[in-house]
């Protein structure tokens, strides 16, 4: 029960990961970026490559963080900023981008599957009584209670922060304010993006081995969280997350044929009773 | 007395609309124009062109004789220009505490003395300040909004309609504070309520039909019948 309840947070943590990314930029930003799941994908890659070359999980994480930065002020400069505010625009250029990286991972990279693993001394588990605990499991946990705190902290309590959250209520009067919104929300692109690809970087030796295509299967995961958190609000985004890997961890082990469809049943549960999310704001 | 604001034969487009098609006028250093005139006329676009908020087409908006026409609204307002909207621009999920803690650009000692004489001058901010900005009333959101575009030392404040939809006593309110701010700053106040234009105003402008039609001192118009019956429909 324990060990279903471990595997159900971790993988809720990596979905977290990648839907605090889509909570800051289609919740707040109110930008449809489909292109989310694939610098999830990019960030599992280069990770991974970088740890093949180092040597070093914390350079592969930090290689993961830069292409996620990276690639996300790329996005955001020539493929975003032109099309704020049209969603319709949005969703056709963004599928667009996440197939344009799946080839390019694929170029890049190769077709094939690559196997991952963790570093040695987050390798194995820890027995206590009749409880295994699998170290990585655990450590993806920590990264992403450390990342939820970081991120809640900066959003309530930093000036850059309470901009955002103006921004995302009145982007006039913030500027009126003196304050350059279309730079505040590229870094905060930038950081979603880069949350996305430490989800990535931290899944694959999670998952043991990445895809070209993981990005796709993964966003749908984000966006789901993002409806049944509510919009924009990131507290409601770790809630669904972990609700989603807890009840995939259980329905997989009571009731296996369940499994797949429980997602899409608990958001279509949330969107009767509670059509702006379990945390959203009414309006 | 020296020109602070310069607005040169603006023309402003909304969409397909041609809203502005001539606006003109000047500000005085330490005074408050008013800009007068009908509902639709022109006088929130006037104050939104300067703020770049609705960019203008044609014409000059010069501030301290630099052209910050081009510029962009952030810009704007860095240039030493404060905002009250006609909404109030409140930030509703954040607290009054916030929607002031966002706009202040120096936490230096002047800036802390001109946020303690508006919660002074209006002390339901104090009382309300760790509430959410939503949850005022009218009034109280006026008053945050017109604190919050005080507190930095701005040259010039811009302030759409304060007495928009307020009970008299808190139009009160509103115009002692216009005063208070008088001393330190020069004011383009755009107002329906001739009572509180003429309170507060030294030089008017009446906007109609998207261009400056006439200007004088206030003292002018309280006496001239004609003008405030032909463009202000008051008698």
């Amino acid at each position: 029960m324990l060990n279903l309840m471990i595997n159900g947070l971790a993988t809720g943590m990596l979905i977290f990961l990648l839907a605090a990314g889509l909570t800051l930029i289609f919740g707040l930003m109110d930008v449809l970026n489909f292109a989310h799941g694939g610098l999830f994908a990019w960030g599992a890659y280069s990770g991974v490559w970088v740890y093949g070359m180092t040597g070093s999980f914390v350079m592969a994480i930090v290689g993961a963080l830069l292409t996620g930065i990276i690639l996300g002020y790329v996005t955001e400069r020539f493929i975003i900023q032109p099309v704020y505010g049209n969603h319709v625009q949005q969703i056709l250029i963004t599928l667009g981008l996440m197939l344009v990286l799946s080839e390019m991972l694929k170029v890049v990279f190769g077709p094939n599957q690559i196997v991952a693993s963790p570093p040695d001394y987050l390798s194995g588990s820890w027995q206590l009584g009749d409880v295994v605990i699998i170290k990585y499991r655990a450590f993806i946990i920590l990264i992403g209670v450390l990342v939820f705190a970081l991120v809640h902290y900066v959003l309530k309590n930093t000036k850059i922060g309470l901009t955002v959250r103006a921004g995302v209520m009145n982007k006039e009067m913030v500027q009126a304010l003196g304050i350059n919104i279309k730079k505040v929300f590229m870094l905060v692109f930038m950081i979603g993006s880069a949350m996305a690809a430490l989800g990535g970087v931290l899944l694959a030796p999670y998952s043991g081995v990445i895809y070209a295509e993981m990005g796709m299967d993964f966003a749908i995961l984000a966006f789901i969280v993002v409806v049944i958190g509510g919009m924009g609000n990131f507290v409601g985004s770790l809630f669904a997350a972990m609700l989603i890997g807890l009840s995939g961890a259980f329905m997989t082990y009571y009731v296996p044929d369940l499994s797949l469809a429980v997602n899409m049943l608990l958001m279509a549960v949330v969107l009767v009773v509670k059509p702006q999310g379990l945390f959203g704001a009414k309006g | 007395m020296t020109t602070l604001l310069e607005v040169n034969d603006i023309q402003t487009y909304i969409g397909q609309y041609h809203i502005l098609q001539g606006v003109s006028f000047q500000v005085k250093k330490g005074e408050v124009t008013v800009l007068l005139g009908r509902n639709g006329a022109g006088k929130t676009t006037s104050l939104r062109s300067i703020m770049g908020l609705t960019p203008i087409t044609e014409g000059q908006i010069m501030l301290n004789g630099t052209n910050i026409s081009k510029l962009g609204t952030y810009q704007i307002a860095n240039k030493g220009i404060g905002f009250v909207p006609e909404d109030q621009g409140i930030f509703g999920e954040l607290t009054v505490e916030e929607n002031m803690k966002i706009a202040m650009q120096k936490q230096d000692e002047a800036t802390l003395n001109r946020l303690d004489k508006m919660l002074t001058l209006f002390p339901d901010l104090k009382t309300y300040w760790k509430k959410q900005g939503g949850y005022l009333s009218g009034g109280q959101k006026q008053m945050l909004s017109i604190a919050r575009a005080y507190l930095n030392k701005n040259e010039l404040l811009l302030i759409d309609e304060p007495s928009k939809g307020l009970a008299p006593i808190v139009v009160e309110k509103v115009m002692e504070s216009i005063m208070e701010m008088k001393d330190e700053t020069t004011i383009v106040l755009v107002e329906q309520n001739f009572r509180m234009a003429m309170g507060v105003g030294d030089t008017y402008y009446i906007i109609d039909d998207g261009r400056s039609v006439e200007t004088g001192n206030m003292q002018e118009l309280a006496d001239n019948e004609e003008l405030k019956r032909k463009y202000l429909g008051i008698a």
